[in-house]
């Protein structure tokens, strides 16, 4: 390994440095504060590093890695989104965690399995850092364990993550008993054209089964079934690490090998995806209707909203694989931002989960509901917001592509969607109830936000707002990043 | 720049009052008040300006503004008014100055965002009648929803939530619809010349094959109609009218269904000329349903906010006969009837929400006999009624007799038809006239009469209306070049061929 490849790698190599020098430190002393700074300290030193790699790009290290501007664009991404889950979580843990400090080590393992992903050139990398990211995930998901429904989520995600690893894995190994070639680059090909293969169904059931395991992480229909209950069961940073590092790292590996750039997926694949897209997006949107509990309709919904992500996949050509950069970074924000209002919200012993801790929110707390409002509403991709540019951006896609029936699915479901984003609302602004069952011990309704948090929520509503109003800073530097994919 | 302004004196007005509310609720009406009425003057010194230029000077735009903004996909900030621009936006800050000052007493809790929602609709609706960048015209077609949404939702009747949740929706979807085709027209533009832009001018010009501008005019129409609201789409219209505060409902029926009447005319007609002659026939036809339809209705109605908003389907039912009548007697009729009946059904939303605030009721039944208690009031609702239902000297005879006259030509049936709407109008209109203001007083009702502020508004309405009623002339004037420009494109043949 060169000095030039050492350096590409800074980044992918920071990042676990940290969590050992973490696990050093915990051994000597647990301080809570000491393990926030050093696990931010190394989130911006691998930030930092990323930009002083970036002189050396594209490079590709060994048969493992390939680091380019594309897979540097999701690590930044990535990062950032690692570093707000621990912003919010800080106060959260110091409320309601003993021991509070392994958090951050299995959080940035896990970042560390997505930045894999992103940067993994073959079969072996992707399922090194899948299942760096999920063992990781495990221990997360159960991490409050005085809980047994977090102990439920937990081995819920066990069982299941285990057994779509063994389906991905044996997906990898009939394609590689096909091609004898180990490259993720095969993938885009076999979109296209399958039968070129001397036994295309060997090929084709290999990428039916590697999609399988991915979209079981990126929780697709029919593989969302764990969502709402992992969801709901995991501590609200871990459900915020779910819902954007985890699915985040898996749909830019999806991105950048199934992207076609020229010519239609056409053929199986291009069936089924489309299928799942379909299926996700009214799937996701209907369940989410009848619940009353927050974080299971934003779990339905993040099914919806990783249709709307296949809708921009599928459409391929030079905008689809921009678009879909654009709406995932809107979508990691929009949700890092809800789940970091609901942390902030949240008690000594119970978070604010049900639709009832949110009634009449705006009137006691108007700034915390308008973030929260704001949230919504670029969820439901209402103008102005980050969430409306970039379903834009996937309509100027599937539209340059000639894809209607998707564009009708996702305007129809979003149009659904948006019937559960206003009910949350609507409790929000709804007139606050009697005086009389205020006298809860464990109210959060006058419990201030402590500043790591607002400094998150401040940036994150920022954020929504600048992706919503002004998109140039970021859509030709995502059009310059996958211009090469495909 | 002025035309910016117009819009950023509303929301910066708006976030003003809002946090002036926290002080004192007075000082937020009147900030309310004093940008709408430091618009109102910008619009009023817009038109004398360009008073006398309508048909000598031959530019179509009075003043624009244009600023780039996404570039990459040639997206702009374009701002431009013409005549019918400029008609609407008077239309807009008269009704949201009437809409601020029926409202004064009537809103008693959160009056900072109250007043803040209100000027951010009519921002919005500021900005749906200006923008000339079709994907800046959807954002503002959107953001007229958020604050009109919290406006019923929060300070609405009874059954507030359902209503607002399912004007939500309906308007959503087709929005949706909308800038599918929007997407769709900027990509076919892109194709054939290799420039991506939204603008309005540069679209005009776009070459679409003659299936796929029916495509894409079906994706307009279905926002337009649903707002405007044509007849099969309107069932959001009398829940929200009815659930809504009264200057909610000011603002819904005087201007929020007048976007959809004005995106049929700079849209519909200039972009899609061929197929808005195809489908004309059906569109008519639809119109005219809508005008019987909605008069039947507002006969049986008992709540008399209900009442008004199904007099409301009716009224835009002849608009929607005019656009379509292709020719310009009734496409100016159709313009007038927008704007008379902004004022009159505005009035008779302010004139229920008076009486619900004295009553504590809508239900026609539980009136009667109120001239003897409250004569001015009564006066002021006889006024409005026969306003309503067409009596000649105020605007809206102007406005339904040049859409029949001018439908006539295009269709005799159907013009025959529409005239029995009329008939229908006269029914509700005498219906409510007797049974809430005369007869005897069976409920013993003793209420006050109008204060002065109550005076102002609806006096300064009925002036409004008898000055369209009697001389429509300026009005007419200042649209003309705007329509016959919206006409030229879609009906040429026909005028040629007569």
């Amino acid at each position: 390994m060169s000095r030039t490849d050492f350096v590409a790698l800074l980044p992918l190599m920071i990042v676990p440095a940290t969590a050992v020098i973490l696990m050093i430190a915990i051994a000597i002393r647990r301080n809570h504060k000491a393990v926030a700074v050093i696990s931010l300290g190394g989130l911006v030193a691998a930030f930092g590093s990323l930009a002083f790699a970036a002189s050396v790009l594209p490079r590709q290290v060994s048969a493992f890695f390939i680091l380019d501007s594309y897979s540097f664009l999701y690590m930044a991404i990535l990062l950032c989104a690692a570093a707000f889950v621990f912003l919010l979580a800080y106060d959260y843990l110091n409320r309601r965690q003993k021991h509070p400090e392994e958090f951050y080590l299995l959080v940035l393992l896990a970042t560390t399995g997505a930045m894999v992903l992103v940067a993994s050139r073959n079969f072996a990398a992707f399922f090194l850092g899948l299942e760096l990211l999920s063992v990781a995930l495990y221990a997360l998901i159960a991490y409050v364990r005085a809980e047994s429904i977090s102990i439920e989520a937990g081995i819920k995600y066990l069982v299941l993550a285990a057994s779509s690893s063994s389906v991905l894995l044996f997906g990898m190994a009939l394609i590689y008993a096909e091609s004898g070639s180990m490259e993720l680059s095969q993938f885009t090909a076999a979109m296209i054209h399958s039968t070129g293969h001397a036994n295309p169904f060997l090929v084709v059931t290999g990428l039916m089964l590697v999609l399988t395991g991915a979209g079981f992480k990126l929780a697709v229909v029919p593989f969302h079934l764990w969502t709402p209950d992992v969801y709901e069961g995991a501590p609200l940073p871990v459900t915020a690490f779910i819902a954007s590092v985890s699915k985040g790292g898996m749909f830019a590996l999806l991105l950048r090998w199934f992207h076609v750039n020229s010519g239609d997926i056409t053929g199986v694949p291009g069936l089924v995806l489309s299928i799942l897209a379909i299926a996700s997006m009214l799937t996701g949107n209907l369940l989410a209707l009848r619940q009353t509990n927050v974080k299971r309709i934003l779990a339905y919904s993040s099914i919806a909203h990783m249709g709307y992500l296949l809708v921009a996949l599928l459409a391929g050509g030079a905008l689809g694989a921009p678009a879909a950069t654009y709406y995932l970074t809107a979508y990691m924000v929009t949700i890092l931002g809800a789940f970091g209002v609901m942390t902030a919200l949240s008690g000594r012993q119970h978070e604010a989960m049900s639709l009832d801790s949110y009634r009449g929110l705006f009137w006691r707390r108007p700034l915390l509901a308008a973030a929260f409002t704001t949230m919504l509403f670029s969820l439901a991709g209402i103008p102005f917001t980050a969430g409306f540019l970039g379903k834009f951006y996937v309509l100027m896609a599937g539209a340059s592509a000639s894809r209607w029936v998707l564009l009708f699915t996702l305007i129809v479901s979003s149009t659904i969607g948006l019937f559960y984003y206003l009910r949350i609302v609507v409790v929000m602004y709804a007139q606050p109830e009697g005086a009389g069952e205020t006298e809860n011990p464990d109210d959060t309704r006058t419990l201030p936000v402590p500043l790591p948090a607002t400094l998150a929520l401040a940036a994150l509503t920022g954020l929504v707002f600048l992706l919503g109003v002004y998109p140039i800073l970021f859509w030709d530097t995502m059009v310059a990043v996958t211009r090469n994919l495909g | 720049m002025i035309l910016l302004d117009l819009i950023l004196i509303l929301v910066t007005g708006g976030i003003a009052s809002w946090i002036a509310a926290r002080r004192s609720a007075m000082v937020a009406r009147w900030i309310t008040l004093a940008s709408l009425l430091v618009n109102l003057i910008l619009g009023i010194g817009i038109w004398i300006a360009h008073l006398g230029r309508s048909q000598s000077n031959p530019a179509r735009w009075f003043v624009q503004c244009n600023f780039n903004w996404i570039p990459q996909f040639g997206i702009r900030i374009h701002l431009a008014i013409d005549g019918l621009s400029l008609a609407l936006l008077l239309l807009t800050y008269f009704l949201g100055i009437m809409a601020v000052l029926s409202s004064w007493r009537e809103i008693r809790e959160r009056v900072g965002f109250f007043h803040f929602n209100l000027l951010w609709v009519l921002a919005g609706i500021t900005g749906v009648f200006l923008a000339m960048d079709v994907f800046l015209f959807y954002l503002f077609w959107e953001l007229m929803l958020v604050p009109m949404y919290f406006l019923i939702g929060i300070w609405g009747h009874e059954r507030r939530i359902y209503a607002a949740t399912k004007f939500f929706l309906f308007t959503q979807l087709s929005g949706l619809l909308m800038l599918i085709a929007i997407i769709a027209l900027a990509i076919l533009h892109h194709q054939s010349t290799g420039i991506f832009t939204f603008d309005y001018e540069q679209l005009l010009k776009t070459a679409l094959s003659p299936r796929a501008a029916r495509l894409l005019m079906i994706g307009f129409l279905a926002a337009f109609l649903v707002k405007l609201p044509a007849f099969p789409f309107h069932t959001w219209l009398p829940d929200a009218h009815t659930e809504a505060p009264t200057a909610g409902s000011v603002i819904l029926a005087g201007l929020l269904l007048k976007t959809g009447a004005y995106g049929l005319i700079r849209f519909v007609l200039p972009l899609f000329p061929g197929p808005s002659r195809e489908l004309a026939p059906i569109l008519m036809s639809i119109g005219v349903a809508g005008i019987l339809y909605g008069a039947v209705l507002a006969v049986g109605q008992t709540d008399l906010k209900r009442l008004v908003a199904y007099t409301s389907v009716s009224h835009m039912g002849f608009v929607l006969l005019g656009v379509f009548a292709g020719n310009e007697i009734a496409l100016e009729g159709a313009v007038v009837q927008m704007i008379s009946h902004g004022i009159s059904t505005g009035a008779l939303f302010i004139l229920a929400g008076l009486l619900q605030e004295r009553m504590h009721t809508r239900e026609i039944a539980a009136m009667g006999g109120l001239w003897e208690t409250m004569p001015a009031l009564s006066g002021a609702g006889m006024v409005f009624a026969m306003a309503s239902l067409g009596l000649p000297g105020l605007g809206d005879f102007v406005g339904e007799f040049l859409v029949l006259l001018g439908a006539y030509r295009a269709n005799v049936p159907l013009t025959v038809v529409a005239s029995l709407g009329l008939l229908a109008a006269t029914l509700y209109g005498l219906r409510v006239a007797q049974n809430a203001f005369q007869g005897s007083n069976p409920h013993h009702w003793k209420l006050p009469d109008m204060l002065p502020r109550e005076w102002m508004v609806l006096g300064l309405m009925m002036v409004g209306l008898l000055w369209i009623g009697l001389y429509p002339q300026p009005i007419l004037n200042t649209v003309r070049p705007s329509l016959a420009a919206a006409q030229q494109s879609a009906f040429t043949q026909e005028i040629v061929r007569r």
